[in-house]
């Protein structure tokens, strides 16, 4: 059977020697090279799900009354975006398990991304001649965060218009042009036309999908060009030897594992924990508003910096240069993304290293890119600590202005104090591990003697 | 367990606190020693511009007793204020916020009505959740109260004050708070809110408390907070774990 | 002592080795190792399998079976389990099962030198590179052939003229209305409250519509110069949407009782962005940058609530060219 079928293969398609070669190819293991997988398969599941969720759903903003099963939104008016998605959260057999199930993936696929990107870059893994691959990488995560913006404000309920409101604050902030290119998004100042709920419709079941999928096509391609990085932790791996796990037998299962490990996590979140009830929320209109509306988490960041930033316009005459959202909006990823495209060439710059690396670092052997690290973490993570302040306050009881010139001290103070502390133990654990190997070579030599 | 008995205690008593028959003598006992330090004598309120007469500015915050008076706020407000624990208050100038009752059934009538006798004020309300319709109340609530309540109830901030959540509220403490509007909560009159209107809005929030939550665990209804911690703290960790038990640790040496 | 180990080791393989070369005639070479027998493990990925399968079956029978409480939770369990089977049968099938072969390979090379220097022989060799006007011209019909497919662009929204972004449906003697188009009346419009209105036959979802009405004691107002007589009997409108990141101003500060409590105050519960009905809309804490839009109000003979004309400055989130011109009817 299997021997017709790859004879067939190869008759046509002259494919054996890729096949064998394949099958073959060498996985050099560690768990943290798993993380990449886990955010691919996130994405295979959002793919599956998210076609189903497009049979059930409708891209207009024509406004019907709703007389659905849901008592509490009864007589009410919303658009029919939103009531197809109340839909299938309500009347649809196994609607709501696969909304929720792409609500969670998304969450998962981005949370898997960024900490594939902290793996990367901590081991240096970006090194040459894995730059393009890092970059292509580094784009999958920004396209993903506007892909999940985008799934996040479709269903059109109150939160959704919330965060389309804030989308639209930041985008008229961009000096200069910004109203231009807002008046371009939505055909005129928000809340648009009807245009404007089509063409966020058709970038995120069509084009930012396949963009995704056509990069990761890409970024496998080029690790497997490339092979993948190990650590050295035998005599046998070094900088022109990979060792690792054949793809067949040894990778395949483990592979297929974590498919189904992550397929399993996700539907057990999709149908045990409520994620965005979005019939409790109600529909949107722009005047008005409820307390405590937040963006999906990989956005909290922003939030928080929008709350951080002192209340001021940049102003030349009448001219307003920098309307105060640019800041937190689009000013602090803007950065963060460009330090992060640049990071491998200022690294090359002012490290002084342009070798080749196929062996990785561990985070201790390079204290430098650690402390830096370290300080962009601590940056990105403090407004995505205030971006929850206000629910901070009604939990844990810490009134809200004092944490917000808190957390408007710690952005300036503990990014660099983070990466001095990391600097500090890395240069510690280096000189532990010193001490350590002159005390064997020590003990070796008296065992000589 | 504390909240919850008194919350029993509160269910217990509501029908006691319409008949409003409290003892008065007993009320102004408990005024004296409770109340009368801010609220004045025979609650006539005292008011910033009585202590020091320079304008209502200057006065620093917690010098003295300042209140409003109570004359003419009715058994209403002294019903809301006292079943809450909202009154009496540690200090001026604090927020009030729900707080076991220290006073026990007859002690809370008898203040009740000694309140009421100070001037003609509304009685407490007896709001009708069952006659509202629920769909009226969630589009009354999101446009009137979601803003600082949250559109579930749960509770939010605004400058300088926490609005609480609604999950502990008796329908009628609902109807009073709309009424009065607390600390700095408006204040809804029957021309703004009509009893019926008020009617939904109970059955609304009385809803609120435990919603239609078909997608599994609620995690709050707040959103994407609880929701990105489930996603890191659940899913994350399970899925690092599967990565663990997968892949290979660092070897040794 | 490890050398002496390695050593070891290395000879038992070697010994290994050769013992396989020894086959049975018609046998060929092994590629992979053969695994050892483990009858358990073998045991324990079937059951963890049937088990799948019996989940999955589960996961059937609750889509059929309709009106079961808590629908959606069984779903996700049973085939969130299923999963998590297969997974698990997998994983012991990796570990315990097959062979885990640890093999060497090389990197590839850093670089082809040789290829690329045929490479840039056959560009050199074509001759293009060397016509510099054909190459200009080469670059002139490229660039401008970008820019004419990308022209089209501009169809999507009105990206120069931003007339729409000042316009707003106020004008004098425009009614204000509530949501359900009935006029406001002054006498309507009490203290310690807020009140939504809306633009007389307008879109209401329009920014530039929806307005946050709310009385204040008439000596309590603040208004400064430009914004006198804008308030019609201490009732003042501002703008709905807040000058931060156009979200809708739902709350509204409303103290009990003032010497003890926060000045009355309109916020917004995306930023906080706070800011002081009684002064024109001053921005108090929070980060907008502007402050709120106010429009000037009338009472009519009939006591109606009416605008007197339209806001003072621009409605919604700032941008380049917010405070160069007042909003227009």
């Amino acid at each position: 059977m299997i021997r017709k079928l790859v004879r067939f293969l190869d008759r046509r398609t002259g494919t054996a020697p890729l096949l064998r070669k394949t099958l073959r190819y060498l996985f050099p293991d560690h768990w943290s090279f798993l993380l990449g997988e886990v955010a691919l398969y996130s994405f295979v599941i959002l793919v599956a799900t998210g076609i189903y969720l497009t049979l059930f759903y409708e891209n207009s903003t024509a406004t019907v009354v709703y007389h659905g099963p849901y008592v509490p939104l009864q007589g009410q008016e919303m658009t029919q975006a939103y009531r197809s998605v109340l839909d299938i959260s309500t009347t649809v057999k196994a609607g709501l398990l696969i909304r929720q199930t792409h609500h969670w993936a998304a969450d998962i696929f981005i949370a898997a991304i960024v900490l594939h990107l902290i793996r990367i870059f901590f081991t240096g893994a970006y090194r040459k001649p894995r730059e393009l691959t890092y970059w292509i990488g580094l784009t999958i995560l920004l396209v993903s965060l506007l892909e999940g913006y985008l799934g996040y404000s479709l269903a059109d309920d109150l939160l959704s218009g919330m965060g389309l409101a804030i989308g639209y604050g930041v985008a008229v902030s961009i000096p200069f042009f910004g109203a231009n290119l807002a008046a371009l998004i939505w055909d005129g100042p928000f809340p648009g036309k009807h245009d404007f709920f089509s063409r966020m419709y058709v970038a995120h079941v069509f084009l930012i999908p396949a963009l995704i999928g056509a990069l990761l096509v890409l970024h496998l391609a080029l690790v497997a060009l490339r092979h993948h990085t190990q650590f050295r932790e035998t005599r046998r791996q070094t900088e022109r030897k990979v060792v690792g796990i054949p793809t067949f037998p040894g990778q395949t299962p483990r592979s297929l594992g974590l498919f189904f490990a992550v397929a399993g996590v996700l539907f057990l979140l999709g149908g045990l924990v409520q994620i965005n009830p979005i019939w409790l929320w109600g529909p949107y209109h722009t005047y008005i508003s409820t307390n405590g509306a937040q963006p999906d988490w990989y956005l909290g960041w922003l939030i928080g910096a929008l709350r951080l930033v002192p209340g001021f316009d940049l102003t030349i005459g009448h001219y307003t240069l920098v309307a105060n959202p640019f800041w937190g909006g689009a000013a602090l990823p803007s950065l963060v993304f460009i330090f992060l495209y640049l990071w491998p060439w200022l690294e090359r710059r002012f490290g002084g290293d342009s070798a080749y690396h196929n062996l990785l670092d561990r985070p201790r052997d390079a204290p430098m890119r650690t402390a830096i690290g370290m300080t962009t973490l601590t940056w990105v993570f403090l407004p995505f600590v205030a971006g929850s302040s206000d629910r901070i306050y009604v939990t844990f009881g810490l009134p809200y202005i004092p944490q917000i010139w808190a957390f408007r001290v710690l952005a300036v103070v503990a990014p660099p104090l983070a990466g001095l502390i990391a600097f500090w133990v890395c240069r510690e654990l280096q000189a532990g591990e010193r001490v350590e190997r002159r005390r064997k070579r020590a003990e070796e030599e008296a065992e000589l003697a | 367990m504390r909240r919850l008995l008194v919350t029993g205690l509160l269910a217990l008593a509501l029908p006691a606190a319409a008949a409003a028959a409290g003892d008065q003598q007993l009320g102004y006992r408990l005024f004296g020693q409770y109340c009368v330090a801010c609220h004045g004598v025979a609650g006539s309120g005292i008011a910033p511009a009585r202590v020091i007469g320079t304008g209502p500015q200057r006065v620093p915050r917690q010098q003295l007793g300042l209140a409003p008076s109570l004359q003419g706020v009715g058994a209403l407000a002294a019903d809301f204020y006292l079943r809450t624990g909202y009154m009496p208050l540690q200090h001026v100038g604090l927020q009030p916020r729900r707080k076991p009752v220290i006073f026990d059934e007859p002690q809370l009538e008898g203040l009740i009505a000694y309140v009421a006798s100070l001037g003609r004020g509304p009685k407490v309300p007896k709001p009708h959740p069952e006659r509202g319709s629920l769909s009226e109340g969630m589009q009354l609530f999101t446009d009137h109260c979601a803003g600082c309540h949250q559109v579930v109830g749960e509770g939010g901030y605004v400058t300088g004050a926490l609005p609480p959540p609604l999950k502990d509220a008796t329908s009628t403490q609902i109807a009073e708070a709309i009424r009065i509007g607390p600390y700095v909560m408006p204040r809804f009159s029957t021309k703004a809110l009509s009893p019926s209107q008020v009617n939904s809005i109970v059955r609304y929030v009385r809803y609120a408390k435990s919603p239609d939550d078909r997608g599994g665990w609620a995690i709050g209804h707040v959103g994407p907070i609880p929701e990105g911690l489930v996603a890191w703290f659940l899913g994350m960790t399970a899925l690092v774990a599967c990565c663990i038990a997968i892949g290979r640790r660092f070897r040794r040496g | 002592m490890g050398r002496a180990r390695d050593a070891l080791v290395a000879g038992l393989l070697l010994l290994a080795r050769k013992r396989k070369r020894r086959l049975w005639p018609g046998q060929r070479e092994r590629i992979v190792p053969p695994a050892s027998r483990n009858p358990g493990s073998e045991l324990l990925a079937t059951l963890l399998l049937l088990a799948a399968a019996g989940c999955a079956v589960a996961f059937i029978v609750v889509y059929v079976l309709d009106r079961l409480p808590a629908h959606t939770q069984l779903l996700g369990l049973s085939l969130g389990l299923a999963c998590l089977f297969v997974a698990a049968a997998l994983i012991v099938t990796a570990k315990r099962l097959i062979v885990t072969e640890e093999l060497e390979d090389d990197y590839p090379a850093e670089e082809h030198v040789d290829e690329q220097e045929t490479v840039l022989q056959l560009v050199a060799d074509s001759g293009f590179s060397r016509r510099r006007f054909f190459k200009l011209a080469l670059g002139a019909a490229g660039g401008a052939l970008a820019l004419a497919v990308l022209t089209p662009i501009a169809s999507l929204g009105p990206a120069i003229d931003l007339a729409r972004f000042y316009a707003t449906p106020w004008r004098r003697g425009r009614r204000l209305v509530d949501e359900h188009g009935r006029p406001y009346r002054a006498s309507d419009v009490e203290e310690d409250t807020l009140y939504t209105a809306f633009a007389e036959g307008s879109d209401k979802e329009q920014l530039g519509s929806s307005l946050v009405l709310v009385r204040l004691p008439k000596d309590r107002l603040k208004l400064p110069a430009g914004n006198s007589g804008y308030a019609a009997d201490g009732i003042v409108a501002y703008s709905k949407i807040c000058t931060h990141a156009g979200c809708a101003i739902s709350l509204y500060r409303a103290p009990l009782f003032q010497p003890d409590e926060p000045t009355p105050a309109l916020v917004c519960p995306c930023h906080y962005s706070t800011f002081d009905p009684a002064s024109g809309g001053r921005v108090t804490f929070g980060p907008a940058g502007r402050k709120l839009p106010m429009l000037p109000l009338t009472i009519a003979p009939n006591g109606e609530l009416r605008a007197a004309g339209n806001f003072d400055s621009a409605v919604g989130p700032s941008w380049w060219g917010v405070r160069t011109k007042r909003p227009t009817s």
